[in-house]
């Protein structure tokens, strides 16, 4: 690496960024989270978002514990979970995370059982979705930084 | 039976010799063959061969006619006369020479008996003893005459001395009759030798005898070379009727064919021609050959080969013609096919040679392209190394003119780079490396995006717009990068060209294309997924309002490197390879890329694409909660919508001018209602208004925001006071610092970075404080529990140039509030240990009664709070604003009621957030 690609992986993170959006995995939060990102905090996206899946994974390991339960019946404290998934979600811009936890939210208000069992397999999709596309961003992020900052001695 | 014999053979005329029936170029070797053969050995068969009645037709008595009459006839009878005159020669030599050997037999007994009377010299005078033969014996007598003329004197003396007894004389007289008479008697046979050998002579001299031997045996050999040859011989007089003809396989009579002309005995293909033919040979006076083809009801198809000459009377009048025909199907056919297996061979090697032409051409061209793609890499790696280096040297201290100069470098650098790049697509197009791939993919979208794409970068005042009518499918199938390729490329081309005015790109179905109903791959692509999908050909328009293209300049516009004019290349840079990637691309894909423009007044490029569509079966399958939740309800808009539009200078890319034709919406919605899962949906309509409600929400707020306005404006005076509060702000922060690094250690790993982060963002908030002391700065407190939104909502507010404090449940931010006075307070509602609905209450009742009484009663730490106490002080109304998901349970009612002054709702963005700022803190 010569430091000589930054062009054109800007152009592939700029093509990944689109198809994202194109499928709706991301909104306009997500770009409201990179404009947040200036000098003084070069690393904000990439920290927001790995305490957003840290944070997360935590949140969807207790709801499947909670929900694996078999004499389960605390649909508060699911939905105090998924309020907790879908701020964060929604903050960051993960608008289909964020949908499908509604969907999951409205489900444990009924106390549908089934039915939060399949929201939560389909947030679980779609978070590992969005973890996959995110790592891919990131990756190129980190190869466009390396290739921008690459600097020949004059 | 015609006899043609060749005039100019008659040197070797003999009976056994007989020349060629042939003409000389038809069968050479049957003709030697029949040559060599010697007829001496064959009589015996010949004499058989002539008894039989060979099946021959002929006007027998019309043959002598002809015979005297032509000249082949008279050269035929002159051949005998030759021949009987040669014969006639021989005969005499033969007869010269027996009498030759009759003298010499009698000069030998001369001989013989001059002996005898020299061996008996006494007889001397006996002058009677003559030979009178011829001439030949007179020089013996001469002889005889002198010895007996010299013996005769001697002898006469001896014998009239000597004898003279009578009975010697006697003896001797008798003796000498005898021999006498011998010779005699042997004179006399001679004579009759002689004459008999005359009569013989006469005999022999009756030439008719002669002719009619030979003329019989030239028939028998001529019957014996023919009897089995297939070959029909005739003649014809000048109005082509038969006079003669022999045929070896007749299937006539003789009365059918005598006399008629061939039209008149046959019918059928061929006959005609034969006939003209020979007419012609007539006419022309000069023999040839010709092959014609029969298909006669008679015997079927036949190929003949024809020889016709002319024959002339002894004046030099044509009388006719003599014609030969032999039939040659088998070898006509074999010649046909040899000439065809020569045809197929010369083809096959021509094809064979073009093939490997081909073969080499190709691998020469695979060879150049992989040498241009090797090349292009090649010229890329150091090109890379000199544009970067000289975007590096932009980056450091350079006077205007070499900053200009470098500017220059860097985007010449970038042209050859993008052509480069444009080279490898084209040669990865060219070479077939490229794979289309299908996806199921929205029209709309992806015009709406190629647009916003488009103009965020958009540097012009044009406008963009987007129309897609309502037949195109909301989903289609296809390669929706390649698609987005080419739209990209073309609106960027677009606008590239265009000044002022609009750009858009228009989308509508269209029936299958002319060109593509011969396409055969496609038509099967068809076949084959008919049960499943169909097809659509959507035409896609991309119109400007540019500079046009001349109409000269239109059939080279998709050529590479070619741009309209050296101009425009020089005007407007560009590689000119974009319109060929994006014409391959559109091939690649089955479709066609066509352009119009107008000089002055645009251009429009469309491209016509099949596209594969789900049939609704399909389309109902894929309706599972997924797209369902994530797609179509969220965002019904976004698939429906026909019409966008992308004015200049937007200050969002996001803002569009709205669904204006959005037909689409209600069959879609249908669907979803019947959709399985009513319930989710029910509730998942909801959050798709979310913020067109919040919008409104918030203009209704506006006039109550107007009053907490006027209500805490008189709050807001003392803003010394809230200076005075800075430095315990610091202490609280302190505090709040090893407050929150015990919750971590109690809670564990995870909590560590935003502790951290509060740190960090508290120390950096007391250097601000330290550095700006004296300044104005309003005091927030953001009440969250969650990360990532605390992260978020720090991170807006240090860009509008404000820090926050952190609480993260209810009783923190009691806590905080009770520490430090806060010029605003962002509550979020939801939140574990105390909501912030309650939380706004205690504070509220705090305000009102000046102690926290509430509070404690609600179970908030008693102490923290009394020791607190001693700091009371009559607070105006707190501004807290209530940061809410739009959940049911967070209705803004609720909030209202609760004692909070507005609200945001989730997700903050910087915008709502700046504009709350304005609100409450000035």
């Amino acid at each position: 690496m010569l430091g000589l690609g930054v062009d054109r992986l800007q152009a592939d993170i700029n093509r990944l960024l689109a198809s994202l959006f194109h499928q709706g995995v991301l909104d306009e939060h997500f770009l409201q989270l990179q404009q947040l990102q200036d000098e003084t905090s070069p690393n904000f996206v990439y920290d927001v978002i790995n305490i957003y899946f840290d944070e997360s994974e935590k949140l969807l390991r207790n709801l499947r514990l909670l929900l694996m339960d078999r004499e389960f019946s605390d649909y508060k404290k699911i939905g105090l979970h998924l309020n907790q998934l879908v701020g964060s979600s929604s903050s960051i811009g993960a608008r289909r995370v964020r949908n499908v936890c509604v969907a999951f939210r409205s489900a444990s208000e009924l106390s549908n059982r089934p039915g939060c069992l399949r929201g939560l397999e389909v947030v679980e999709h779609e978070y590992h979705y969005l973890k996959n596309m995110m790592h891919e961003l990131f990756q190129l992020e980190q190869q466009r930084l390396l290739a921008a900052g690459v600097r020949y001695p004059i | 039976m015609v006899c043609e014999m060749e005039t100019d053979q008659i040197e070797e005329m003999d009976v056994e010799v007989l020349s060629s029936m042939w003409p000389e170029d038809v069968g050479t070797e049957a003709d030697k063959q029949f040559n060599v053969e010697k007829p001496a050995g064959d009589l015996d068969t010949l004499k058989e061969v002539t008894i039989e009645e060979t099946p021959t037709i002929a006007d027998l008595t019309r043959l002598p006619d002809l015979l005297n009459s032509t000249h082949q006839g008279t050269s035929q009878l002159t051949n005998l006369v030759k021949q009987w005159e040669y014969m006639q020669d021989n005969a005499v030599r033969l007869l010269r020479e027996e009498l030759k050997n009759l003298n010499r037999q009698r000069e030998e007994a001369e001989a013989k008996e001059l002996k005898i009377i020299e061996d008996y010299k006494f007889e001397s005078n006996e002058p009677e003893n003559l030979p009178v033969l011829d001439e030949t014996s007179d020089l013996f007598r001469k002889f005889r005459q002198k010895k007996r003329d010299a013996l005769v004197d001697s002898k006469k003396i001896e014998i009239d001395e000597e004898f003279d007894t009578v009975a010697y004389w006697k003896q001797k007289a008798l003796s000498l009759e005898k021999m006498l008479k011998a010779s005699t008697e042997r004179e006399r046979r001679l004579v009759e030798k002689l004459h008999e050998s005359l009569k013989t002579m006469e005999s022999h001299a009756a030439p008719v005898q002669e002719l009619t031997q030979n003329l019989k045996r030239a028939e028998g050999f001529l019957h014996f070379i023919l009897q089995n040859a297939p070959i029909v011989m005739g003649h014809q007089d000048k109005d082509l009727r038969y006079l003669f003809i022999y045929n070896k396989y007749p299937s006539l009579r003789e009365q059918d064919i005598l006399g008629k002309t061939d039209v008149e005995i046959f019918h059928g293909g061929g006959v005609k021609e034969s006939e003209d033919f020979k007419r012609e040979v007539l006419e022309k006076g000069k023999a040839s050959k010709r092959e014609i083809t029969f298909t006669t009801d008679l015997f079927g198809s036949k190929t003949f080969l024809i020889y016709v000459e002319p024959v002339y009377n002894k004046a030099g009048e044509k009388i006719g013609i003599n014609y030969m025909g032999m039939e040659v199907t088998d070898q006509v056919v074999k010649r046909e096919k040899m000439a065809k297996l020569r045809e197929d061979n010369a083809v096959r090697k021509a094809m064979e040679s073009e093939l490997n032409k081909t073969i080499h051409i190709t691998e020469e061209t695979m060879r150049a392209k992989q040498m241009l793609a090797t090349m292009s890499h090649e010229i890329r790696s150091p090109l890379s190394g000199v544009v970067g280096m000289a975007e590096i040297l932009s980056t450091t201290k350079l006077d205007k003119e070499q900053r200009q100069l470098l500017n220059v470098m860097i985007s010449s650098g970038d042209l050859v780079l993008q052509l480069i790049n444009d080279i490898l697509d084209l040669s990865k197009v060219e070479s077939g490396v490229m794979k289309l791939e299908a996806t199921k993919f929205r029209p709309r979208e992806v015009v709406k995006h190629v647009l916003q794409t488009a103009a965020a970068s958009l540097k012009k005042s044009l406008t963009l717009e987007g129309n897609i009518t309502d037949d195109v499918p909301i989903e289609v199938v296809g390669d929706v990068l390649r698609i987005r390729q080419i739209l990209t490329n073309l609106i960027s081309n677009a606008i590239k060209f265009t000044h002022d005015g609009h750009v858009g790109i228009k989308l509508q179905v269209i029936s299958e294309p002319s060109f593509a109903s011969d396409n055969s791959l496609n038509a099967d692509a068809e076949v084959d997924n008919n049960l499943t999908e169909t097809s659509v050909w959507i035409r896609c328009d991309i119109y400007d309002t540019g500079i046009g293209i001349p109409e000269n300049a239109l059939p080279c516009l998709f050529k590479k490197y070619m741009q309209a004019s050296a101009d425009h290349a020089r005007k407007y840079g560009g590689t000119g390879l974009g319109l060929a990637i994006c014409k391959q691309l559109v091939e690649l894909m089955g479709g066609q890329l066509t352009v119009t423009s107008r000089v002055n007044e645009g251009s429009t490029f469309t491209f016509i694409l099949p596209y594969k569509v789900a049939t609704s079966d399909d389309y109902s399958d894929d309706q599972d909660e997924f797209s369902d939740m994530t797609d179509h309800q969220s965002e019904p808009d976004d698939t429906t919508e026909g019409y966008f539009q992308f004015k200049p200078l937007l200050g969002s890319i996001y803002s569009n001018g709205g669904p204006v034709i959005g037909n689409g919406f209600l069959p879609h919605k249908v669907m979803l209602t019947t959709s399985p899962i009513k319930l989710i949906n029910g509730f998942v309509a909801d959050p798709s208004n979310n913020t067109g409600q919040s919008e409104i929400v918030q203009v209704e707020n506006g006039g109550y925001v107007d009053e907490t306005k006027l209500e805490t404006s008189s709050g807001h005076c003392p803003e010394s006071a809230h200076q005075y509060e800075n430095g315990n702000g610091r202490c609280f922060s302190k505090e709040s610092e090893s407050c929150s690094s015990s919750q971590a250690s109690s809670e564990g790993g995870t909590l560590e970075m935003e502790s951290e982060l509060t740190v960090s963002s508290q120390r950096e908030e007391e250097k601000a404080e330290t550095n700006l002391k004296e300044s104005s700065k309003p005091k927030i407190l953001l009440v969250e529990d969650n990360k990532i939104n605390i992260m978020v909502a720090k991170s807006m507010m240090k860009q509008l140039g404000h820090t926050m404090d952190i609480a993260n449940n209810g009783v923190e931010a009691i806590n905080a509030i009770n520490r430090s006075s806060y010029d605003l307070v962002l509550m979020d509602v939801c939140m574990p240990v105390l909501d912030g609905l309650k939380a706004t209450r205690l504070i509220r009742s705090y305000e009102e009664s000046g102690n926290w009484n509430a509070a404690i009663e609600a179970g908030v730490d008693k102490e923290i709070l009394e020791n607190e106490q001693v700091c009371v002080r009559s607070t105006n109304r707190l501004p807290i604003i209530a940061m809410t998901a739009n959940t049911l349970a967070e209705s803004s009612e609720e909030c209202y009621a609760n004692g909070m002054d507005s609200f945001i709702s989730k997700p903050v963005t910087l915008q709502k957030l700046r504009e709350c700022l304005q609100q409450y803190l000035h």
